[in-house]
């Protein structure tokens, strides 16, 4: 054992020296580098993410009720170092004189709020400033649509329940204003000990108390821990994953996108590892028959070998660590500008993952190549033409190939796109095998009709016809990847940009009357050039699921809770809308479809809803039953209105409704807003513009900090074609001294050289662009949910980028070859 | 199993056969031979006579079509490839034509080589000892690609003797030097010979180093001719 080791430290101390195990080492040290960098950087912008997200919330965690939360709760979360601030809201009416409005109420304690800042304006074109505080005793904060409505200015006076206040500012921006936005009217904020003397909190009033925290992310999931058990059915506990289904869309695709960029990183790098350790273990075969023939047994040998892999697994892990670390350091530094202020510090452990990961590629894909090394007869001290011992079984690769998808679906936490990813290595390197094949044997063809260099570069080609597909495949895998980075990226991160459009709709108007409809479009139109679609919307209850009452306690999650026991929002169409896909059951046709209903996937999942299902539902005082025969998916993203559940009209018409749009208003005609409102006094207007802002501002980053991602992932594909070229590089500087010896001239060489890599770049280029559309094709429909336009270029810019990188990283790894004194490489064999 | 007892190398009806694309080649036919412990044997013959062939099949790095070989005592069929691994640490050493120095060990972490395969605790102190007796004291820290021809051999000359190996196989030792320095190594490959009392097969062309051994065996086309 202490030999093996021994022997181990010192063959690695001189094979690094003697340059051996560069392209081993630094195929490890991207593995390292790559995945430290991923997991250091997404670990951080992730956290700065969940941050901003956590703005919408105004704190990391919410407990909502419709009762006071126990004064217990705020000392527990006091003792785990947790921040905590109380609001109230309600829906009330602001009296002044004879005119009464509306208003959303909201006290607020200090601290409030704990995510984001508040911010005013002193009048409704003043210049607004951020808050760090709350309004001040006896004064409000209001909306500058209450200005408007009631026709008040700052400085006025106006009544809340018994109490009177004066308007101090205009309340511009409230970090979660958007929680809900269908059920708010003009804002009214008051400071937490103005609230008793209003009288509006009475034991019957319905009013909304949250429990606002933030902090630590351990101590935040112990407080919910300790939490749990004591909620009951009366509270129920909101994080930053449950705020805003179109917030969550988007951190959901940006995991995605990350996670995508770490596996292909850790494959790739595995590529090169398996490459570099295979012409490390040929270079080794005769070491190891003279350790054989000095006595050694076959277990000294493979320990011997393969711990000085894993000492050099751990250097290079190691300094692809440090490397991650200074990489994230940078990028992290470059995009903490766009992100609003400073990333939070990186952690250790995702650093550590990397030097893991090293180890893991070592062992999932050297270890075949290294356990041949094992079996090397002794007798090869005596005959060089003894090859080596042919690569073990389909075990040791399961073994191997096991250890990676272990690694992969750690890392990903996302066994869907693990195993996207693994079929579409799987199904690209057999595409790639068949092709590179058919491609060898047509060059076979080829080389009879062409030119002396031609003719060299096609023999080359065509002889080592084994080879040549290998190299192949290895370049048509990192130019695959290469092309899926650059080209096919750029595509899939344009459509989910174009997902939340430039004109996506920043007005909501809800409680549109049945007699406004025709007037309001009308002045819609007039304004924005475009009809807008009003949906009528009828509230109703749920009262039985298959014939079974709806009984909250029914249901295992507080959402699912909620859900079943809210009044839903009921909305009748004849079409799918836009924005809607049906994933099960099939639409209504337009004939007489009956008692039938479309159900939104999610919340089908959350309610456990499936096709065919009964719901009873009861609307103003009557009751009516409909069969689910279709589940929709829903672009909550689009910003267009949705509704969980859609009916065909015949059921629904006739029932008291109110209708409700959306529609982009460009800034510049913002000005015909004020208008709108006064003309239809009871529509309430919900702008959005704010949340879109921030939502768009939210996926230019996470675009932003993938492509700095990506970055490393092209690094570990040019590991790869620098891998294939080392590959082969002993038989050729060996072939080139022999050619040398027979008289050829060096610019002969290297024009046969530059043949044959150019052909094999353009031929790997093309077989990278096939594979590189249907990855393209499969990621857009099956993971990323986007519509794929297909990269059209991809087939000229596949070849053209394969002959320019390949023919030039092979010129410059086989340079010194054709140069190389002859008897020199003959004797050294 | 029997054993052969005082005789360090046996072969009894030894054959080797491989498959070519034409046909089974017969690489040795029925080979009789026994080397007395301290004895030194030269194997001549043409290429392709079965010298090296032969060579392979008496240290244990591989296996007889037919026929039966004892290696000090141990019939080498009745070992596994570990067995026969196992047999050699420290008991068998080997010079080769073309050196077979590791090129990423330094010329004394060669010698030290099979004195660690062994067991040996003192495997820096002796390879320094044995360096020294092979004239290459100062050089016990250079690799192999730093060291001339003779120099490699004399090294490999070190690690082979090192141990005190009770048989050394030598394969051309000489075959890649130039006459004097071949003249240089053999001398010195003798005089170890002696110095350690260890029995010797050597296989050669060069007839002048082959009469320097006790007895010689010629082989011509896989058979014992004389």
């Amino acid at each position: 054992m202490n030999a093996a080791l021994r022997f181990a430290w010192r063959a690695l101390l001189r094979d690094l020296r003697a340059g051996e195990l560069h392209v081993l080492a630094l195929a490890l040290a991207i593995a390292a580098g790559a995945v430290s960098t991923v997991g250091l950087f997404t670990d951080r912008v992730e956290r700065a993410l969940a941050g901003q997200a956590a703005e919408v919330l105004a704190a990391d965690l919410l407990v909502e009720s419709s009762r006071e939360t126990p004064a217990e709760w705020r000392n527990e979360a006091t003792r785990r170092g947790l921040e905590s601030a109380r609001t109230v809201s309600l829906r009330s009416v602001a009296v002044v004189g004879e005119r009464t409005q509306l208003v959303e109420l909201k006290a607020a304690d200090s601290g409030y709020p704990l995510r984001g800042r508040l911010r005013s304006a002193p009048a409704p074109d003043g210049d607004e400033r951020v808050e760090t505080g709350l309004p001040e005793p006896g004064s409000v904060w209001v909306d500058v649509r209450l200005l408007h409505l009631m026709d008040l200015e700052v400085g006025d006076r106006i009544g809340l329940g018994v109490s009177e206040l004066t308007i101090s500012r205009v309340l511009t921006f409230e970090p979660d204003r958007g929680m809900n936005v269908f059920s708010i009217g003009p804002r009214v904020l008051i400071g937490w000990q103005d609230l008793a003397g209003t009288g509006l909190v009475l034991p019957a009033s319905r009013v909304h108390h949250h429990l606002l925290l933030a902090g630590e992310p351990t101590s935040l999931a112990g407080f919910t821990r300790w939490l749990q058990p004591r909620l009951g059915v009366d509270y129920e506990i909101e994080g930053i994953e449950q705020a805003r289904p179109e917030l969550r869309s988007a951190l959901e695709r940006a995991g995605a996108f990350l996670n995508l960029a770490a596996l292909v990183s850790v494959l790739l790098a595995g590529v090169a590892v398996a490459m570099a350790a295979q012409r490390h273990a040929a270079r080794q075969a005769d070491g190891s028959a003279v350790l054989r023939c000095l006595g050694a047994t076959r277990r000294f040998v493979l320990l011997a070998y393969a711990s000085e892999l894993m000492l050099l697994g751990v250097l290079a892990g190691l300094l692809g660590c440090v490397a991650g670390y200074a990489g994230q350091a940078l990028i992290g530094g470059l995009v903490a500008g766009l992100m609003g202020g400073q990333l939070p510090p990186p952690s250790l452990a995702p650093a550590l993952v990397g030097l893991g990961v090293a180890l893991a590629t070592l062992l999932g894909f050297a270890l075949p190549p290294l356990l041949r090394l094992g079996r090397v007869s002794p007798l090869r001290v005596l005959r060089r033409d003894l090859g080596l011992p042919p690569l073990p079984g389909v075990a040791v690769y399961m073994a191997g190939g096991g250890a990676m998808v272990a690694l992969m679906l750690w890392l990903s936490r996302d066994a869907v796109l693990t195993g996207w990813v693994l079929a579409g290595v799987l199904v690209t390197l057999l595409a790639l095998t068949a092709a590179a094949g058919l491609l060898v044997l047509a060059l076979r063809r080829l080389r009879r009709r062409s030119g002396l260099a031609w003719r060299f570069g096609l023999l080359n080609l065509a002889r080592r016809a084994r080879g040549s597909v290998a190299q192949l495949l290895a370049f048509g895998l990192a130019l695959t990847v290469l092309l899926l980075l650059t080209v096919v990226r750029v595509d899939l991160l344009d459509a989910w940009r174009a997902k939340i459009p430039p004109g996506a709709p920043n007005l909501f108007l809800v409680n549109v009357q049945p007699d406004e409809v025709g007037a309001l479009a009308t002045r819609i139109e007039a304004l924005t050039g475009d009809t807008p679609a009003l949906y009528p919307m009828v509230r109703g209850r749920l009262v039985a699921h298959n014939g079974a009452p709806i009984d909250a306690n029914d249901y295992p999650t507080p959402r699912a809770r909620r859900l079943a026991t809210r009044e839903f929002n009921l909305s009748y169409v004849d079409q799918v809308p836009e924005s809607n896909r049906i994933v099960a059951g099939t639409w209504w046709s337009e004939q007489a479809p009956g008692a039938v209903a479309s159900v939104e996937q999610g919340l089908a999942e959350t309610l456990g809803i499936g096709l065919g299902d009964r719901l009873r539902y009861r609307v103003a005082e009557r009751e009516f039953e409909v069969t689910v025969t279709s589940l929709r998916e829903v672009a909550w993203d689009s910003f267009r209105v949705n509704f969980f559940v859609l009916l065909p009209p015949e059921v629904l018409e006739g029932f008291p409704a109110t209708h409700i749009t959306s529609f982009h208003l460009p800034a510049a005609a913002r000005a015909g807003l004020g208008d709108l409102v006064r003309s239809f006094p009871s529509v309430t207007v919900i702008d959005v513009d704010a949340l879109l802002g921030h939502v768009r501002r939210i996926v230019d980053r996470v675009t932003l900090a993938i492509e700095f991602v990506f970055g490393f992932t092209l690094l570990a594909g040019v590991a790869v074609l620098f891998a294939a070229i080392h590959a082969t590089l002993d038989q050729r500087r060996y072939e080139a001294s022999l050619l040398r010896t027979l008289g050829a001239r060096r610019s002969g060489l290297l024009r046969a050289l530059a043949v044959e890599f150019l052909l094999l770049g353009a031929l790997a280029g093309l077989l990278g662009a096939l594979a590189a559309s249907g990855i393209g094709w499969l990621l857009a429909r099956e993971v990323f949910d986007l519509p794929w336009q297909g990269g059209g270029l991809l087939w000229l810019f596949g070849p053209l980028a394969g002959m320019a990188v390949v023919g030039l990283a092979g010129l410059a790894g086989t340079w010194r070859v054709a140069g190389q004194p002859p008897l020199a490489v003959l004797r050294r064999g | 199993m029997r054993t052969a007892e005082a005789k360090a190398i046996e072969a009894r009806k030894v054959s080797k056969r491989v498959a070519a694309p034409e046909g089974m080649l017969q690489l040795l036919d029925g080979v009789d031979l026994q080397v007395a412990a301290g004895e030194s044997l030269a194997v001549v013959g043409p290429s392709g006579a079965g010298k090296s062939t032969l060579l392979g099949l008496l240290a244990g790095l591989d296996l007889p079509s037919e026929g039966q070989v004892w290696l000090d005592g141990h019939d080498l069929a009745t070992l596994d490839e570990d067995g026969r691994a196992g047999l050699r640490a420290g008991r068998v050493g080997f010079v080769f034509q073309s050196f077979q120095l590791l090129s990423n060990l330094t010329a004394r972490e060669n010698v030290m080589l099979p004195l660690e395969l062994a067991g040996s605790d003192a495997a820096g102190d002796r390879a320094d000892e044995v360096l020294a007796r092979v004239g290459l004291a100062q050089r016990g820290a250079h690799y192999p690609h730093q060291l001339s021809g003779g120099e490699q051999q004399r090294v490999a000359l070190a690690r082979a003797f090192a141990p005190g190996p009770r048989i050394l196989f030598a394969d051309e030792p000489t075959g890649n030097l130039d006459q004097r320095t071949g003249a240089t190594v053999g001398d010195l490959l003798f005089d170890l010979n002696r110095e350690f009392g260890t029995t010797l097969v050597l296989v050669t062309h060069d007839h002048a180093l082959a009469a320097r051994c006790a007895r010689t065996l010629a082989l011509d086309e896989g058979r014992v001719v004389e």
